[in-house]
């Protein structure tokens, strides 16, 4: 007559040891409520803004919300199904949803996106146009001519890492207050673009007043414009970009250095060798890997290249100092044209990625060459 | 033997003296760049306290060709006279100061806790989500490093403005965790993988599952890591410009978009620009410099193997 105690009976065990047929059961219950609650907002949402129905919210954020829920019900629906495995695999399920849902579906809508007419300050909204954008990028000078710079830009980065080389060999040798040094060498790094922008750009090369400035007319050069001439205004970015980034190349090749077995230099010494052949011979092939990895790091970085731009220059002398990056910047903030804009994007990545993937092989097969480690 | 025999004697000679120059050589270039590396930042700070004169006659050192004033400090409202009295600009600077610190640590904390999850996992499970095996997710992971920021900033406009997730600061933190989830990611790996596993094979004995062994054994090993990822997370984070510039307008600025703003419109009006350049730098340069052991650890993670 009484069914409520005996239930509050049986429940009670199943807490303590849940029998895996019910667990699986709640699992998948859980993972397939939670996955209609997500596609019924996306449902709702969509067909609201599509002005299909009167029924939806004020903008898409109960459709993040579902997600979340959505997310955390399978990380929890994991754990319930698969016990032991499932527990293992909530370690990298929150990285791997989220990063899903900020990388993988944004750089999709951009496709999405970059194949649409799509200018945010006119009333007509998006519209398709096909390969109209493609075919407007490949006749346009300037994003060929910022892509020009950019290669100019990744080759800087051959020199900082020969000054870097030299700035770690020097850290490396037996000095005192090393760690003074480092500190006062590593401080650049830490430094925001935008404000060594104005530090260096703007006022230590200010052509009235800037101490560079007076420096350089007191060596001899009578208007020393640092942003006027186009080679002038590319080295004088790559040496406010080179000031910021040498320490990262420093650091990793002082690293690399330090854990180098010291006996080997022993021997040479012992051997004849003086410093120059010693460097050539040990130091340089020993240090290949280290190099390799931060000049890679170093490339992937410089390819994103845009604060020091902006904020210095704005790309000018007439687009000379342009990266990528600050190309497709302007071309959003001064005419705010979101799809011509988000090709121009996506092919630079698909290049990146094409280089890239180049490069890393490139070196594989180069580096096989040198048996030393 | 004869002819050999002096010419080692010379070299002999010579090599006190080469030493002498070889350590003077090698001081003078630490020097040299020491002063590289630091005088844009001696000038910036000391700008900051100098007036139109001392600005365009060239002045360098204080007390010495100039007295230093609080002009530069007194049109951002923090000198000692004006510190008591209203100020906009001051309360403009504390609530991009505000954005910047609240953007820069929760994006930090949010890429430690999901990174150092993510390489602990990789570290040590051997996963397989339909065909990605675990070669495949940390490339998945690791990936997102090439990605430049120009293609996720046109989509994530759109994407922000349906959200209202636009000129938000929980907008900017998803976006700048994702920026260093990589990062944190590749140096957490190299760390826990210089954890022996004996350690949570013995905890396992003892009956610890596997989160607890996670939280109770190998979290306060790894604890010097998660300190560098999220120190080199935060210089990052902080530093950051391109999305802020583009995802903000009044609400959620930070610190070098508002510094990005006033370049333009401040003109010879140095004082006050080196003053918000030194206000915008400081905070994380202390940090950086305290904490730099960190910052070297986390820059050379997985570099030297």
């Amino acid at each position: 007559m009484s069914p409520a105690p005996s239930v509050t009976a049986s429940a009670a065990p199943v807490r303590a040891a849940p029998d895996p047929a019910r667990r699986q059961a709640i699992g998948r219950g859980l993972f397939w409520a939670a996955t209609a609650l997500f596609l019924a907002a996306v449902l709702v949402q969509g067909l609201y803004s599509a002005g299909l129905t009167q029924v939806g919210f004020a903008n898409w954020r109960p459709v993040l919300y579902a997600y979340v829920i959505w997310s955390v019900a399978v990380c929890a629906s994991q754990v319930l199904r698969h016990g032991q495995r499932g527990q293992r695999a909530l370690f990298v399920l929150p990285a791997f949803l989220f990063t899903l849902a900020v990388v993988v579906f944004p750089t999709v809508f951009g496709l999405f996106i970059a194949f649409s007419d799509w200018n945010l300050s006119s009333f007509t909204g998006r519209q398709f146009n096909g390969i109209d954008n493609f075919v407007a990028m490949l006749n346009d000078p300037y994003y060929w001519n910022a892509m020009g710079n950019m290669v100019i830009y990744v080759l800087a980065v051959l020199v900082q890492y020969a000054i870097a080389f030299g700035l770690a060999l020097l850290l490396n040798a037996e000095i005192r207050a090393r760690k003074f040094f480092r500190v006062a060498f590593l401080l650049p790094f830490m430094l925001s673009p935008v404000a060594v922008s104005w530090m260096i750009g703007k006022s230590l090369m200010e052509y009235r007043f800037g101490p560079l400035a007076q420096l350089a007319r007191f060596l001899g050069w009578d208007s020393p414009a640092f942003f006027a001439t186009p080679w002038i205004a590319r080295a004088s970015i790559i040496a406010l970009d080179s000031w910021v980034s040498i320490p990262f190349i420093m650091i990793l090749l002082l690293a690399g250095l330090q854990a180098m077995p010291k006996d080997i230099m022993e021997a040479a010494r012992i051997d004849g060798a003086t410093g120059w052949q010693a460097f050539w011979k040990i130091t340089f092939p020993l240090m290949l890997p280290v190099s390799v990895t931060a000049i890679v790091l170093r490339i992937i970085f410089q390819l994103k290249l845009a604060d020091i731009v902006i904020n210095t220059t704005a790309g000018g002398p007439g687009g000379a100092t342009d990266t990528v990056t600050s190309f497709i910047y302007r071309e959003y903030r001064d005419r705010s044209n979101v799809g011509y804009g988000t090709m121009l994007a996506e092919f630079y990545f698909v290049l990146i990625v094409i280089f890239l993937t180049v490069l890393l092989a490139l070196i594989n097969r180069w580096m096989k060459r040198f048996p030393t480690t | 033997m004869a002819t050999s025999l002096p010419n080692q004697n010379v070299s002999g000679q010579k090599r006190p003296s080469r030493l002498v120059w070889g350590r003077v050589i090698v001081y003078a270039l630490l020097l040299f760049w020491t002063f590289v590396s630091l005088f844009p930042v001696y000038w910036t700070v000391t700008t900051s306290f100098k007036v139109a004169a001392d600005v365009t006659q060239g002045h360098l050192i204080p007390w010495v060709d100039f007295t230093p004033q609080w002009r530069g400090w007194r049109s951002l409202g923090l000198s000692p006279e004006t510190i008591g009295q209203t100020s906009t600009v001051r309360d403009e600077f504390l609530k991009r100061f505000q954005n910047s610190v609240v953007i820069s640590v929760g994006a930090s904390l949010l890429a430690v806790a999901l990174g150092s999850l993510a390489a602990y996992g990789l570290s040590r499970f051997q996963y397989r989500f339909g065909k990605l095996g675990n070669r495949d997710l940390a490339f998945f992971f690791l990936s997102q490093l090439i990605l430049p920021p120009v293609v996720l900033a046109m989509p994530f406009l759109v994407l922000y403005r349906e959200l209202a997730l636009l000129d938000t600061r929980i907008g900017i933190i998803l976006l700048y965790t994702l920026t260093v989830l990589p990062i944190v990611i590749w140096i957490m790996r190299d760390q826990f993988q210089s954890i022996p596993i004996e350690l949570e094979e013995a905890a396992f004995i003892d009956g610890a599952s596997i989160w607890g062994a996670f939280f109770r054994i190998i979290l306060p090993i790894a604890l010097p890591g998660m300190v560098a990822a999220f120190i080199l997370s935060l210089v990052l984070c902080w530093n950051e410009y391109f999305f802020a510039a583009l995802l903000t307008s009044t609400n959620a600025n930070t610190l070098p978009v508002m510094l990005a703003s006033q370049t333009g419109s401040q003109g010879v009006n140095w004082w006050s620009m080196a003053a918000l350049a030194t206000a915008a730098i400081l905070p994380l340069a202390i940090v950086g410099i305290l904490l730099e052991r960190y910052l070297i650890k986390g820059l050379t993670a997985g570099a030297v193997k």
